[in-house]
């Protein structure tokens, strides 16, 4: 057992409303630069919906995420490092420009520098790429509250096998909204996807981080991650990531998503887990046994042999106490309501989901209605059909979403019986395999929600960052064309939409060859790979020729 | 009409019977023995109020109806009332909202709800509850320096002011009930406003058609009282109420500063009427006809030519470039939320929030209370020499909270012009009280806490009080003025130390002062309340403590929920629990309302009614191009939840999260209908605007229903239209205000006017609008 300790969040899709307060308050703290300018850390997708990049969950369009090989292995789906080496001037995998989508602006000083004319002074739209005027075709959340959804929804790869079930019609419609950032995967294939060693996750708290000072810009992370949570910063041609607001994490202090949340419905708090049982689990062979697998590896922070490895392991007192009143270990383990989002991509991600409940359809439809609480027999009535949080949440299996849906009614029943005077029955929680109790503390966890039951962040050791940076590459705010960088790095002309993406891998050139020059490669254990790349780099002109 | 029976009995020759019998036999229930045309069930659509019939209006499945009625029934029989009806804007702006408002009630005082925490009717408008009111009413009306403040309800003042009352299709007469007595007859809705002014039910401004000063000057000069001279040149015709001829050169408005809104870019209903008449900019697409004759107000003066740029000067204080801005003469920068103090309280929390400067305001930007103080310095200073100290005359309308509500007894209504009774100031006509103006010392007073407060008191809701204590903690907390109009009084300079008095003058934050309240109520209506404010007698919310953190107000008389203990604010929690009287005639919740208007509109009881059919009333809206598909839609313009009101989500960020300039939402049928596609561009229009943004096209939004979100300025990525080469319109290109004349009523009991509390609403969404694709090549 080697005990290490994650931070996790869980989102309580319940209480989204889908303000997407979240989405700007990241992205005015972390995007809101040139290069980054289609990079949402943050974003809200409407379900059903394509999402963004659109498809973003079809891995036989992108190969992200991991596989198990014939002999049962785990591999990235996208093929292993000679098939990246083959690849890497042309990555096939990669989502292109229109996948996201044109970033723009307006000439808003026209607004107060307009001269006196015939028709009342507007602001135009403006490409940042191309700098020039732009017709808005799609956008980081196009499809917002069903926009658009008769032409698009139907392409959400979450609907596939839902066949006569959904019906894009006004009184059958359901919706509901789904934040997302990075997952911070404790079995990352951004990571193992990377050539440079760049990528990598922290010792202490498992964030998952781009090395600015490592990247190359092969965007392997981009196509390998399946959740398209690493994005390209055309600027300064290197990769990047929600960083988990690290800076405020190693402060006690939650994520500015977090913080900002109007419907407060993030939790963020420690795991510990086995870290010697990550790879067994994300190899477990049936994808619907992933769940239970990666369950499995988390470690019971009450349990004393886990807190003396732990402690053995080097993970602070403070940490051990902090894990044991996580409310992502008790919403995901004690609980169980929280679940990974699509586990089959066998990444063990770490920002885990509670299902939203919806109102029971076409309830006046049922012979005799009986008692409206009753609220069990409705669980497959209800408006999101369980097949497609089933498809989102749980690899297929629709029992593990019923399950879930049955405790957050049982709460919500067993609740209302108590506070409308009637008598609490404990059936009910029995029915939803829960004990009374642990239905008033899911209940004080879930409805009453305080801040301070929300987020247990334990503050970062420094008298042990010295030890950690040993371990670990360098990572500030600091990097070119970063927000801490203060401009030092101009923003460059304006990209053409084909050096966006591709051409400059088309064209042989190295995307950050600047920074490939006065690389500091001090830093021990990085992969062989970055030189064998490099020089394959300088030789690639000449192979073309 | 249906006859329908009730039970009654005969009294002393009358025969009674009971309001709950007649508001049955209203909504069809009928009952064992009772003669009269009943509905067949819950499911016959023909007679009106079955869950069948409104389904036709509703589209709301009759079946679902009914169990959600009686879901929601069980639910208060269960917990004692804790069944809620939640809205925001809601119905309020369908023409017979105040109808609906009234049914949501009755629901609610049927099944037990009002009153009760976590039941009855909360609703929720944004930023309209001032929890600290009569502190920001004392500053906001300058009631520490002159009484009555000057007032006017903004419905009316825009219908007139941009003329849109000159395109009406029908009349009040259009409206009465069958049963009615005919009071309406050859009224147009302009004739109900000038007839609300002249009877003192609502503010009404500018009163005359002359300048109140000179009014004074005459009364002077003749030796008797301003009111009664006033009163005599109106009954001998030499003096008229300007209502009364709006479009008359002296009548109508020449001035106009906007400032925390966006009149232009957003609220303003009817737009291009506002565009057209009030601005005169070539830009209206407004292309409604007039009234026609037979249909035009039988008293208020119609002018052959309407006035068109009736403004001289437009001045907008934003801190964005808003569509107001973008048409204004001047625009003065104004600070943000975060460079400049100020106060925040809203509904939606028991909080009072403080707003602090995190940097000062950049450039020429000035905060608002700086901007202002500015902008009186400079008038005091021209002022003092042009206009001197000099008698002002306020035509104040008869007032909620006070004896003015039997000023008009059994809501009969007399017409003193026409000689149905003798004009009275305060009880059949306005009440005309002078008061000096000292132009000169504008600014003086409004960087001082003024001496009414200590001399005169503060009064809401009918609860009075002297703050003596509180004006001189605020002379040793802000310091006191020396010299000038201001001596010896608190400083307001600052606008954190307006931020100060406010607080300190408000029940909700300052505890004596709710006691106080509390206590003055207690003799009014002789039972024991002030234990209500006492466990926080001594608690005093400071500036600074709201920059701290936001602080939880206080129990106070200024509303009616009981706030301690752990309880949230809910309405009316006093009345139920403390039996203090509803502010009402009989002092209980009504459901019946005896004032001829409402008579005669057979509003009487509370029931629904429909929306108008403005097809009949404007005729089809289409222009039917031969080759041109167009669908005509009805047209709501519900808030959006990124924008409200004076803010359009124009900063980069908001309009990139969603598809970058106004849309218009419609269902997939009506879109396929005239072969638009989602992001198409297309072409709203009517009587009233022409709008051209792109299309969404959903599923979520049902057939026959259009929405464009609250808030669509027209200053980005809004393309020239294809139908007349204009600027595309706003979302409120497509409406007009039409008004309802039960919404003018005052001077009766509970219905008499109260600043933001009851008054004509701008109602718009039983508007129509055609849709059709536009060419796809944009020119802006």
């Amino acid at each position: 057992m080697h005990v290490k300790a994650q931070v996790g969040m869980v989102m309580n899709l319940d209480k989204c409303i889908g303000c997407h307060t979240c989405s700007v308050t990241c992205k005015q703290v972390w995007t809101n630069r040139h290069g980054a300018e289609y990079i949402w850390f943050n974003n809200v997708e409407t379900k059903p919906g394509v999402g963004y990049p659109k498809r973003w969950e079809d891995q036989e369009e992108w190969q992200g995420g991991w596989e198990l090989d014939r002999k049962g292995r785990l591999r990235l789906k996208a093929g292993g490092r000679l098939k990246k080496l083959l690849q890497i001037f042309w990555n096939p995998d990669l989502p292109e420009i229109d996948d996201y989508y044109e970033p723009w602006t307006y000439d808003y000083e026209k607004l107060t520098t307009a001269p006196l004319s015939e028709h009342d002074p507007v602001a135009r739209p403006k490409s940042q790429l191309t700098g020039k005027d732009m017709s808005i075709k799609w956008g980081p959340n196009w499809d917002d509250d069903l926009a658009g959804a008769p032409e698009h929804a139907l392409r959400d790869p979450d609907l596939e096998g839902l066949g006569e079930q959904v019906k894009l019609e006004y009184e059958q419609a359901f919706m509901f909204y789904l934040p997302r950032i990075c997952e911070h995967c404790l079995n990352p294939s951004c990571v193992a996807s990377c050539p440079s060693g760049a990528m990598y996750k922290r010792e202490e708290d498992g964030i998952v981080l781009v090395d600015q000072e490592k990247c190359r810009g092969w965007r392997f992370c981009v196509s390998g991650c399946p959740y398209k949570k690493v994005y390209f910063n055309h600027n300064t041609g290197k990769a990047e990531k929600c960083t988990l607001c690290y800076p405020r994490i190693e402060a006690g202090q939650p994520t500015i998503c977090s913080e900002t949340c109007v419907g407060r419905l993030r939790y963020l708090g420690l795991v510990l887990y086995d870290a010697d049982r990550v790879e067994e689990a994300a190899s477990t062979p049936d994808e619907k046994d992933l769940l239970d697998a990666q369950l499995g590896v988390f470690l019971d922070p009450e349990d004393p042999e886990v807190r003396a490895q732990a402690s053995r392991d080097g993970i602070p007192d403070d940490w051990i106490e902090a894990a044991r009143r996580s409310p992502v270990h008790a919403l995901a383990l004690r609980y169980r309501v929280a679940l990974p989002l699509h586990p089959e991509f066998r990444t063990l991600p770490m920002v885990w989901y509670v299902p939203p409940l919806s109102p029971v359809a076409n309830a006046f439809e049922h012979a005799e209605p009986g008692d409206p609480d009753d609220v069990f027999p409705a669980i497959d009535a209800l408006r999101i059909p369980v097949d497609y949080l089933a498809n989102l949440l749980s690899a297929g299996d629709a029992e593990v979403i019923r399950g879930v849906l049955k405790r957050l009614a049982a709460m919500r029943s067993y609740m209302r019986r108590k506070e409308v005077g009637r008598r609490p029955d404990a059936g009910l929680a029995e029915a939803a395999g829960m004990e009374p109790a642990d239905v008033e503390a899911m209940y004080r966890l879930l409805a009453i929600a305080k801040y301070e039951d929300r987020y247990v962040i334990p503050q970062a050791h420094t008298e042990l960052a010295g030890r950690l940076m040993e371990q670990q590459g360098t990572c500030g705010l600091d990097f070119e064309g970063g927000p801490g960088n203060c401009g030092a790095v101009p923003a460059s002309e304006p990209a053409t939409n084909e050096s966006f993406m591709l051409t400059d891998m088309a064209e042989g050139r190295m995307p950050a060859e600047a920074a490939a020059n006065d690389e500091p490669d001090d830093q021990p254990l990085r992969l062989n790979i970055v030189e064998m790349l490099e020089r394959g780099s300088r030789a690639a002109p000449e192979a073309e020729a | 009409m249906l006859r329908r029976g009730v039970p009654a009995i005969r009294v002393a020759g009358c025969l009674v019977t009971t309001v709950f019998d007649l508001m049955l036999a209203q909504y069809g229930v009928e009952r064992e023995g009772l003669p009269g045309d009943w509905p067949a069930g819950y499911d016959d659509p023909e007679q009106p109020y079955t869950p069948a019939w409104q389904e036709e209006i509703t589209s709301v499945d009759a079946r679902l109806a009914i169990r959600i009625a009686r879901e929601f029934a069980r639910n208060a029989e269960q917990t004692n009332g804790r069944s809620m009806i939640c809205m925001g804007a809601g119905t309020n702006h369908w023409y017979h909202s105040d109808q609906t408002y009234r049914t949501f009630l009755s629901l609610l005082v049927l099944c037990g709800c009002e009153g009760v925490n976590g039941g009855g009717w909360a609703h929720y408008v944004g930023q309209e509850k001032v929890r600290p009111f009569t502190g920001w009413q004392s500053l906001a009306f300058a009631l520490d320096w002159t009484r009555p403040p000057r007032q006017q309800a903004a419905t009316p003042f825009w219908y007139m002011a941009s003329d849109q009352w000159r395109y009406e299709g029908f009349s009040a007469e259009e409206l009465a009930s069958p049963l009615g007595r005919g009071l309406f007859t050859g009224r147009q809705f302009a004739d109900c406003n000038a007839l609300a002014a002249r009877l003192g039910w609502m503010p009404s401004f500018p009163s005359f058609d002359r300048n109140p000063l000179d009014l004074t000057d005459e009364a002077k000069r003749a030796g008797v009282p301003a009111a009664e001279h006033v009163v005599r040149e109106l009954r001998e015709g030499r003096l008229h109420f300007a209502a009364e001829d709006p479009d008359a050169p002296e009548n109508f408005p020449r001035v106009l500063t906007v400032w925390r809104a966006n009149v232009l870019g957003s609220s303003g209903k009817g737009h291009e009427y506002i565009l057209k008449h009030l601005l005169g900019t070539t830009e209206s697409a407004q292309s409604a006809d007039e009234t026609p004759p037979e249909l035009r107000p039988a008293e208020v003066v119609w002018r052959d030519e309407a006035p068109e740029g009736k403004l001289d000067l437009l001045t907008t204080i934003d801190f964005r470039m808003t569509g107001n801005c973008l048409f204004s003469d001047v625009v003065l920068p104004a600070a943000t939320w975060y460079e400049k103090y100020d106060l925040s309280s809203t509904d939606m929390h028991p909080f009072v929030h403080a707003f602090s400067q995190a940097i000062p305001p950049p450039w020429e930007a000035k905060t608002d209370w700086g901007a202002f103080q500015r902008i009186g310095a400079s008038f005091s200073r021209l002022a003092a020499k042009h206009l001197g100290v000099r008698r002002d005359l306020i035509a104040a309308p008869l007032l909620h909270d006070t004896p003015d509500e039997i000023a008009q007894p059994y809501g009969e209504v007399r017409d003193w012009k026409a000689g149905e009774c003798e004009p009275v100031p305060g009880r059949t006509m306005p009440k005309l009280i002078e008061v000096e103006r000292d132009y000169g010392a504008v600014a003086e007073k409004m960087a001082a806490l003024g001496p009414l407060l200590e001399e005169q008191g503060n009064a809401v809701k009918g609860a009075s009080w002297k703050p003596v204590e509180e004006v001189d903690y605020l002379r040793r907390k802000n310091g006191v003025v020396r010299g000038g109009a201001g001596d010896g009084q608190p400083s307001l300079e600052l606008a954190e130390q307006a931020c100060e008095a406010i607080l300190a003058l408000s029940g909700t934050t300052n505890g004596r002062i709710a006691v106080e309240g509390f206590r003055s109520l207690e003799k009014r209506v002789g039972l024991p309340l002030a234990d209500l404010a006492e466990p926080r007698a001594g608690d005093r919310i400071t500036f600074q403590d709201t920059q701290t953190q936001p602080r939880t107000v206080l129990t106070s008389p200024e509303w009616s929920g009981i706030e301690a203990h752990g309880r949230r604010y809910a309405p009316f929690t006093i009345n139920v629990e403390r039996l203090k009287p509803w502010h009402t005639l009989s002092g209980r919740q009504h459901f019946y309302l005896d004032h001829a208007w409402i008579q005669e509109l057979g509003d009487g009881l509370p029931t629904f009614h429909p929306p108008l059919h403005y097809r009949r009333h404007f005729g089809e809206q289409g222009l039917r191009e031969e080759g041109r598909l167009e669908v005509t839609l009805r047209y709501l313009t519900p808030h959006s939840k990124w924008s409200i009101h004076s803010e359009y989500q124009d900063n980069l960020h908001m309009l990139t999260l969603f598809r970058g300039g106004p849309v218009i939402w419609m269902s997939r049928e009506d879109a396929e209908r005239i072969g638009v596609r989602d992001n198409d561009w297309i072409e709203a229009y009517n009587r009233n605007g022409v709008i051209a943004c792109r299309a969404v096209v959903t599923h979520r939004v049902p057939e026959g229903t259009c929405l464009m979100y609250h808030a669509k300025d027209r200053h980005v990525n809004v393309p020239r239209t294809e139908l007349n080469d204009k600027r595309g319109g706003t979302n409120n290109s497509l409406t007009r205000i039409v008004m309802k004349p039960s919404h003018f009523i005052g001077g009766y009991a509970q219905l008499c006017f109260g600043f933001n509390y009851y008054g004509p609403t701008g109602s718009q969404r039983d508007e129509v609008t055609v849709i059709r694709k536009r060419s796809q090549e944009v020119v802006y």
